[in-house]
């Protein structure tokens, strides 16, 4: 439990609004370095909106508002001196369903070194083939690097949004379903990447699917209903839950 | 007296449904003939009447006075280009920034007026743009010009240009951006390397469906552009056009004039059917794939 003495993301009384509407009720979580870190919960209850606040992804819908404390290594991401961009450079995003710039496999990857100010083109050629290899996609790309991302298979997408999202070396990864668009073999060499990744990065990670949960992640929480019900290791979650509606949700009986 | 529902078909009736539904489809097919024709006619009548007046020397001369015979339309092919090249350079940039206000902010109250204001300015009448065209341009200029002729177009042009932009960006999918974003990248550049090259191929259709549009416009340049019948390359000088040269030939009494306005318009014609076709080859050549 000591890693969370010194967590990479703290947060503290988080409630959240769209609008009128409250999403997240006095949200507190405290995110361990390092790990991989799965929200779980059924549809609506509030995990892909939590996960947002952590880059402020949530700041370009209209009329959204977050009250309370996020922070990350110890600085509030909320706090009016904070700029996002610097902020969404330090904390990378996969959606669920992969983005691929409409761009070639190599300006996929260059377009956030580059956004940064990166202009070197043998650092650049370096940052593209590392990413790729850490994201387990360089053997299949390399001889293609200059074809259009659009290309790839679904599988390979999403590792290219992996790698695209490593290449501005990030300290946390927040992942919105990054597999439950994609089939079985696919799923599998995203869940292999996770392992491959967590210790470098700290990540976070939404899931529908519970077994993937289990499989993934050191420490899980279960959301409901805009409020974090449990939060501990996941092989207690799931072995020996405390709240009664955690256990009726992983046995299936509800969500 | 009995409740049982009858579900027996009367065979006369079977066979007034058989009759009657061959007649609808034969109505149909008939209906949709008939709205080949009008472009078959156009088509036929203008290559006949025409095609004699087309040799080089057409495209490349200047009108000759009555009397004369032979002459061309050099300076109304220059005109058109002219016309439209001020038009689109008008027209573009707005069009295309405002579209990205709408694609951005559809519910936002400049969303909802400008919305409105583009809608109803598609609407007006294309003699109304050209009266209020010679008001505000000129008058203050003191004279006819392309340029005013050019942004009377550019005024016709604008709605479509807006709606084709916004519809365009409308069905890029947000995460596109939400992707640049969440890599550091700030707004204006996730639009500018991200949001507009995805939607390129629709913007470029539309902006060729918009040219072809008001390539054959008249109204609004008769008191804008006025015409010329000599070569004019000073946009602040009257223009002759395409539309406008038809429209002064073919009022005329003489036939050899009628032969030149039958030229010029097969040339506008092809003109307008290549900018048509291009916008297809764009279209579909590179579709909407970034869903793919």
């Amino acid at each position: 439990m000591n890693q969370l003495e010194n967590p990479k993301i703290d947060v503290t009384n988080l409630d959240f609004f769209y609008g009128a509407s409250q999403a997240l009720f006095d949200v507190n979580l405290k995110i361990p370095s390092g790990q991989v870190t799965a929200f779980i919960g059924p549809s609506g209850c509030g995990k892909s909106t939590f996960l947002r606040t952590l880059n402020r992804m949530n700041d370009t819908i209209d009329g959204t508002r977050a009250v309370g404390k996020v922070l990350l290594d110890g600085q509030d991401i909320y706090a009016p001196t904070t700029d996002v961009v610097s902020l969404r450079k330090r904390v990378g995003m996969i959606f669920q369903k992969s983005t691929p710039f409409p761009k070639s496999i190599y300006e996929n990857i260059a377009y956030g070194p580059k956004l940064h100010g990166q202009k070197n083109k043998p650092i650049l050629d370096e940052i593209v083939e590392s990413s790729l290899k850490r994201a387990a996609l360089w053997d299949e790309v390399k001889d293609r690097l200059n074809k259009s991302a659009l290309g790839l298979s679904g599988g390979q997408q999403q590792r290219l949004c992996i790698a695209r999202a490593i290449a501005v070396s990030p300290d946390v990864l927040l992942m919105d379903e990054p597999a439950s668009a994609l089939d079985p073999k696919s799923t599998a060499k995203i869940e292999d990447l996770i392992e491959e990744l967590k210790g470098d990065y700290t990540i976070v990670i939404v899931t529908h699917n519970m077994q993937q949960a289990a499989r993934v992640s050191d420490r899980t929480a279960f959301f409901f209903e805009g409020k974090i019900i449990e939060y501990g290791d996941t092989t207690k979650i799931f072995t020996q839950p405390e709240k009664k509606q955690t256990e009726d949700y992983i046995t299936g009986r509800f969500g | 007296m009995t409740n049982k529902l009858s579900i027996e078909l009367d065979p006369r009736q079977i066979r007034r449904r058989k009759v009657l539904n061959t007649l609808f489809s034969a109505t149909i097919m008939i209906l949709s003939i008939l709205s080949i024709i009008p472009l078959f006619l156009i088509l036929t009548h203008i290559v006949k009447e025409g095609f004699s007046a087309i040799k080089p020397e057409f495209l490349v001369s200047l009108p000759k006075p009555v009397g004369e015979p032979g002459g061309g339309i050099a300076n109304a092919l220059v005109g058109t280009i002219m016309l439209i090249s001020i038009a689109t350079i008008l027209a573009l940039p707005v069009g295309i920034g405002a579209g990205l206000f709408l694609a951005e902010h559809p519910k936002s109250k400049m969303g909802e007026l400008v919305r409105l204001s583009v809608e109803v300015l598609q609407g007006i009448p294309s003699i109304v743009i050209g009266l209020i065209v010679y008001m505000i341009c000129v008058k203050p200029i003191g004279n006819f010009s392309a340029l005013s002729g050019g942004i009377a177009l550019a005024i016709m042009m604008l709605p479509f240009i807006v709606r084709t932009t916004e519809e365009t960006l409308k069905l890029i999918p947000t995460t596109l951006k939400e992707a640049s974003l969440a890599l550091g990248a700030p707004y204006y550049h996730t639009i500018l390397q991200v949001i507009l090259p995805a939607g390129l191929n629709g913007i470029i259709t539309g902006v060729l469906v918009s040219i072809a549009r008001i390539a054959g416009e008249t109204a609004p340049l008769l008191f804008t552009a006025f015409g010329n019948p000599f070569m004019n390359m000073n946009p602040l000088k009257p223009i002759a056009t395409l539309p406008h040269l038809i429209f002064t030939y073919a009022i005329s009494p003489y036939d050899d004039w009628h032969a030149l306005a039958w030229g010029a318009a097969i040339i506008l014609l092809a003109f307008i059917l290549l900018l048509n076709f291009g916008a297809r080859m764009v279209a579909g050549k590179f579709g909407m794939d970034h869903s793919a």
